[in-house]
C-alpha cells in the first residue's frame, strides 16, 4: 500500500480547497443561509408545523444534504478534471499508485470537504433556528459521511467523462439540482400525488434526505434502514464504476 | 544474465480510431546507457513511453521493467522509473517546491530536503523555488518537469524531447545534467528531434518510424554502417559541366563550378583512385581535396527517405 501516495493526493486536494477558501467554502455556505432566511425564517412563518416540527427546522437536514452533495460532486469532479484537463494526471497514472490509492485519495478529499461545508451549514442553521437538537448523531454522522463519499466517487466519474467545461458544470446544474429540490428539502414527498410520490422512489437524493431528516427529528418520508440501504447500493455502484473506469483506462488512458 | 534493465517484446498499439500507432516494437535497453529514440513527428516515440510508464494501454505485447512486468509488478516497475513528459504539463498555480514534493510523495516515498535541496540546484531552479510555476519561464518549466522525475531517485530516466524550447546555454548544461546522470549509474532513454544531441550523447540509437523500429545500433557502428562519405575536390579551373567520362551520380558540381564533391560508402572499394585518374585524363587540374563525414542527419534524412520513396 502506497499510503505516502495517497495521503499527498488527499493533501493536493485539500489544500486545493484552501487556496480558494472564498470559492469553496463561503460561497456555498452563503448559499444556504440565504435558503434559511427565505424559506426558513420568512416563508417559513406562514407554513405549518410538518410532522410535528418547525418547517423552519424540517428544510435543515435537506439544505445540509444538498450543500453536501453538490459540494462533494463539484470537488471531487474538478478534482480529476483539472489534471485531466492540463495533463498532470501523468504523475498520479505513472506512479507506484493503485487505482484503489488513487480513487481514495481524491474521495476522501472531496468529502471532507464536503463534511466541512456540512458541518458549517450544521452551525449556521442552529444561528436561524437557535435548535441545535439532532436525535440519533451517530446516525446522521454515518448518513452524511456515506452521501459525502458516494457523491465524490459519483463526481470522479463526472470528471472523468468530461471532454469539456460545459460537461463539467451540465451535471450539477441540470441534474444535481433539480433531483435535490424534487428530493423533498422543502416539502415531504408524502404530500406529492401518489404517481409522482412513486416517481421520486428513484431519486436517490431522497433516500439521503430522508436518512438525515430521520437522524435529526425521528420522522421521514422513507424507513431510515431502506434509506440507508439506497444510500449504501448507491456508493456500491459508483464504486463498482468508478474501478472499472480505471481498470479499463476509459477517458483517462489512451 | 538479465543485463537489460528494459525489455519491450512485441508491443502493438492501436488507438481507438483504429490508428495503428505501433507495429511489434521490440527493444532492449542496457542498464546504464544512454538510449536515443530518434524519428520524425508522429514515429510513435512517446506512444511508446506511454506505454512503459502507465499512460496508454498497449493492445499487445509485454515490457519488463529491471526484471518487473510493467502491468503485474506495476508498483516495482515505476518506482524506479521517472518520466519526463514532453508537453509542459504542471500544475500552474503550485509552487515550483511544492510540485517536487508532491512529485515525490505520489512515488511512496518519504519527503528528503537534501534532495529538494539538491536537485533544484541541478537545476537551477534554487532561486526560484518558492515561485509559482505560471511565474517561470518556458525552459524554467522544463527543467522543473525534469526536476519531478529525478525526486524517484529513478534508475530509468524517460526523457521526451527534453531541450524542446529551450535555448543553447541550457541545453548544454542539460547535457552535462544527463552525463551526470549516466556516470551514477541512470539508465536514461531520450527521444529527440536534434540529431546532434542523439550524436553527441547516446551510446546507442534507435531509428523509429511509422511505429516501427527500422535499426538500433551503436551509435558509432550506425555511422561507419550508413555513413558515407564525402570527397570535396577543389578545382583550379571552374568546369562548367562535368565531363562526360566521368559523370555519375555520386558527383556533384557546385560553388560556381569550383568544386566537386563525391559521395562513396566507407570501407571496401571507394572509386576515389580511379576518380582522380579520370579527372587527370580529363585534364582537370585538382588544387585541393579533402573528406567529410557523413553527420547522423544525413544518415536519418537519409533512411527515412528512402524508406517513404519505397512505398
Ligand atoms: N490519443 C490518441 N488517439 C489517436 N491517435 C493518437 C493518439 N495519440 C497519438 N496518436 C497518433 O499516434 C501517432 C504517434 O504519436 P506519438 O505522439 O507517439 O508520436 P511521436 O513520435 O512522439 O511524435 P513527436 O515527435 O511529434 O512527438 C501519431 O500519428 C498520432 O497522431
Ligand atoms: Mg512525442
Amino acid at each position: 500500500m502506497n499510503l505516502i501516495g495517497l495521503t499527498t493526493i488527499y493533501k493536493k486536494e485539500m489544500a486545493r480547497t484552501f487556496r480558494v477558501p472564498g470559492q469553496t467554502l463561503i460561497s456555498p455556505v452563503l448559499t444556504t443561509a440565504l435558503y434559511f432566511i427565505v424559506f426558513g425564517s420568512a416563508v417559513g412563518r406562514a407554513i405549518p408545523e410538518l410532522s410535528g416540527v418547525s418547517y423552519e427546522l424540517y428544510i435543515v437536514p435537506g439544505l445540509i444534504m444538498m450543500a453536501l452533495l453538490t459540494n462533494a460532486l463539484s470537488a471531487a469532479s474538478s478534482g480529476i478534471y483539472f489534471p485531466k484537463f492540463i495533463g498532470t494526471k501523468y504523475e498520479f497514472l505513472s506512479a507506484p499508485l493503485s487505482h484503489f490509492e488513487i480513487i481514495a485519495g481524491h474521495t476522501l478529499a472531496a468529502a471532507s470537504r464536503a463534511l466541512i461545508i456540512g458541518a458549517i451549514i450544521y452551525c449556521v442553521s442552529i444561528f436561524f433556528t437557535r435548535d441545535a437538537t439532532v436525535a440519533h448523531p451517530i446516525l446522521a454522522i454515518v448518513f452524511s459521511v456515506l452521501t459525502a463519499i458516494s457523491f465524490s466517487l459519483f463526481g470522479l466519474i463526472i470528471g472523468i467523462w468530461a471532454d469539456s467545461f460545459e460537461k463539467l458544470a451540465l451535471f450539477p446544474t441540470l441534474i444535481i439540482t433539480p433531483l435535490s429540490f424534487l428530493g423533498g428539502i422543502f416539502y415531504s414527498i408524502d404530500m406529492l400525488p401518489s404517481f409522482w410520490q412513486k416517481i421520486s422512489l428513484i431519486n436517490p437524493i431522497v433516500y439521503m434526505i430522508s436518512g438525515l431528516r430521520w437522524s435529526f427529528f425521528g420522522i421521514s418520508d422513507v424507513d431510515p434502514i431502506v434509506s440507508f440501504t439506497m444510500i449504501a447500493l448507491f456508493t456500491f455502484a459508483c464504486g463498482m464504476l468508478i474501478a472499472w473506469i480505471f481498470r479499463t483506462g476509459y477517458r483517462i488512458k489512451s | 544474465m538479465s543485463k537489460n534493465i528494459l525489455e519491450i517484446k512485441d508491443i502493438d498499439k492501436v488507438y481507438k480510431n483504429d490508428f495503428e500507432a505501433l507495429k511489434k516494437v521490440s527493444l532492449s535497453i542496457h542498464d546504464g546507457e544512454i538510449f536515443a529514440l530518434l524519428g520524425p513527428n508522429g514515429a510513435g516515440k512517446t506512444t511508446l513511453i506511454g506505454i512503459i510508464c502507465g499512460l496508454v494501454n498497449a493492445s499487445s505485447g509485454t515490457v519488463t521493467v529491471d526484471g518487473h512486468d510493467h502491468i503485474i509488478q506495476y508498483r516495482k516497475a515505476r518506482s524506479v522509473i521517472g518520466l519526463v513528459p514532453q508537453e509542459l504539463y504542471l500544475d500552474p498555480f503550485l509552487t515550483v517546491t511544492q510540485t517536487l514534493t508532491i512529485a515525490r510523495g505520489l512515488y511512496g516515498k518519504q519527503h528528503s530536503n537534501a534532495l529538494l535541496k539538491k536537485t533544484l540546484e541541478d537545476l537551477s531552479l534554487w532561486d526560484k523555488k518558492d515561485n509559482k510555476v505560471q511565474e517561470l519561464s518556458g525552459g524554467m518549466k522544463r527543467r522543473v518537469l525534469i526536476g519531478k522525475a529525478l525526486m524517484n531517485e529513478p534508475k530509468i530516466l524517460f526523457l521526451d524531447e527534453p531541450t524542446a524550447g529551450v535555448d543553447v546555454e541550457l541545453r548544454h548544461s542539460m547535457w552535462e545534467l544527463v552525463a551526470t546522470l549516466k556516470s551514477r549509474g541512470t539508465t536514461i532513454i531520450l527521444t529527440t528531434h536534434y540529431i546532434e544531441e542523439a550524436q553527441d550523447m547516446a551510446d546507442r540509437i534507435g531509428i523509429i518510424q511509422d511505429g516501427e523500429i527500422k535499426i538500433v545500433e551503436e551509435k558509432s557502428v550506425l555511422m561507419s554502417k550508413l555513413g558515407s562519405k564525402k570527397l570535396i575536390i577543389g578545382l583550379e579551373h571552374a568546369c562548367d559541366t562535368i565531363p562526360p567520362s566521368i559523370t555519375s551520380d555520386k558527383l556533384v558540381l557546385s560553388d560556381n563550378g569550383r568544386t566537386l564533391t563525391y559521395t562513396y560508402k566507407t570501407g571496401g572499394k571507394t572509386g576515389i583512385t580511379e576518380l582522380l585518374s579520370k579527372l587527370k585524363a580529363a585534364n582537370i587540374s585538382v588544387h585541393d581535396i579533402s573528406t567529410q563525414e557523413t553527420s547522423l542527419e544525413e544518415i536519418f534524412v537519409d533512411l527515412t527517405h528512402d524508406n517513404s520513396t519505397q512505398k
